[in-house]
C-alpha cells in the first residue's frame, strides 16, 4: 500500500495533534553519526514527521554494527547515509532528507549543522563527542545539542537519564558505562539512549527546554 | 572557585589543563565551560584560572 502525502500527514496529525505536527513539519534536526544512536534517532524523528533531517556519517555498514544499529544484512558495505535513507524513505518519503557522506571535523561541523534547530551528537568515541560539542557550542551559539554518553552493557535502564549542562547541552545516558572499560554495546540500552535523545530533541522543538 | 557547583580552591597559576589533570580527567574526553563560555581544547594549557571563576566540566564516555 502506498499513502499520498496528504494521507500520511493526516495520520500524523490524528496522532500528534495539528499544532504539534505543524511545528514538527517546519523543524530541522541534525544527526552527527548514524551508528547505534544516530540510526535509531533518525528512525524516531522520521516517524514523528520532523520536516527536515540532516544526516552525516562517513562510514559504511559492517557486520559488527548489526547487534545494535538500525541496519540489516543487505546493507553491509553500503554507506550508512544511503542505507538509512532507504529506510527513512520507506517510513515517510515526504520529508526532506539531507545526507552527507563525510567525516565531521572541527572545520566543517558548524557548516553542516548551521541551520538545524537541534543537533543530536551520536558518535561512538568519547574524544569525538567532546570535539563536536566543543565546536558546536563555540560556533553555533543558539543551537541546543543533545548528546549520548554512557549506554554500554546491560545495567539497569533506570540509571539512564537526561541532564542539562552548559545551558543548552543535554546529555543522555548513565554517564559512566564506557566501552573503554571493555563493556560491549548491546541493542536495548543503546536504543534507550537514542530514544532519550529523540525525546529531548522533540521537547526542544516543541519549546520545552527542561529535560 | 566553583567546579560543577562545588566550591574548590584555586592554586596560583592553575590552568584548565592542570585542573583537569588534578581531577583525573582526560583532556581529550571533556568539554569545559568557564564563566559561561566554552574553552577551546587548544587553549586548555593557556587559560589561567581565577578564584572567582565558575567552571563546568562535562566528561564523556565512549559508545554509540
Amino acid at each position: 500500500m502506498y499513502l499520498t502525502q496528504k494521507e500520511l500527514h493526516d495520520a500524523l496529525v490524528e496522532r500528534h495533534g495539528a499544532d504539534i505536527q505543524q511545528k514538527l513539519d517546519g523543524s530541522t534536526v541534525g544527526i552527527a553519526g548514524l551508528g547505534g544512536l544516530g540510526s535509531n534517532i533518525a528512525v524516531h524523528l522520521a516517524r514523528l514527521g520532523v520536516g527536515r533531517l540532516v544526516l552525516v556519517d562517513f562510514d559504511t555498514v559492517e557486520v559488527s554494527n548489526l547487534n545494535r544499529q538500525h541496519y540489516t544484512m543487505k546493507d553491509i558495505g553500503i554507506p550508512k547515509t544511503l542505507a538509512m535513507m532507504e529506510q527513512l524513505e520507506a517510513i515517510n518519503p515526504y520529508l526532506q532528507y539531507e545526507p552527507h557522506t563525510e567525516r565531521i571535523i572541527p572545520a566543517n561541523a558548524a557548516r553542516l549543522f548551521a541551520d538545524c534547530d537541534v543537533v543530536c551528537e551520536a558518535f561512538d568515541r568519547a574524544d569525538q563527542k567532546a570535539m563536536l560539542i566543543e565546536t558546536l557550542l563555540e560556533h553555533l551559539p543558539d543551537t541546543p545539542i543533545v548528546s549520548g554518553s554512557g549506554m554500554a552493557g546491560y545495567g539497569s535502564a533506570n540509571l539512564m537519564r537526561t541532564e542539562r549542562r552548559f545551558g543548552r547541552l543535554y546529555v543522555c545516558g548513565d554517564g559512566t558505562s564506557d566501552i573503554a572499560d571493555g563493556i560491549g554495546l548491546m541493542a536495548p540500552r543503546v536504543a534507550v539512549c537514542a530514544a532519550q535523545q529523540a525525546t529531548m530533541a522533540l521537547r526542544l522543538l516543541l519549546g520545552h527546554t527542561e529535560p | 572557585m566553583k567546579i560543577n557547583g562545588e566550591v574548590c580552591t584555586c592554586s596560583p597559576g592553575m590552568t584548565v589543563l592542570s585542573l583537569l589533570a588534578q581531577r583525573g580527567h582526560d583532556p581529550q574526553r571533556v568539554a569545559v565551560e568557564r564563566n559561561g563560555q566554552i574553552v577551546p581544547r587548544a587553549r586548555f594549557g593557556e587559560e589561567t584560572l581565577h578564584e572567582d571563576d565558575v567552571i563546568e566540566i562535562v566528561q564523556f564516555v565512549g559508545g554509540g
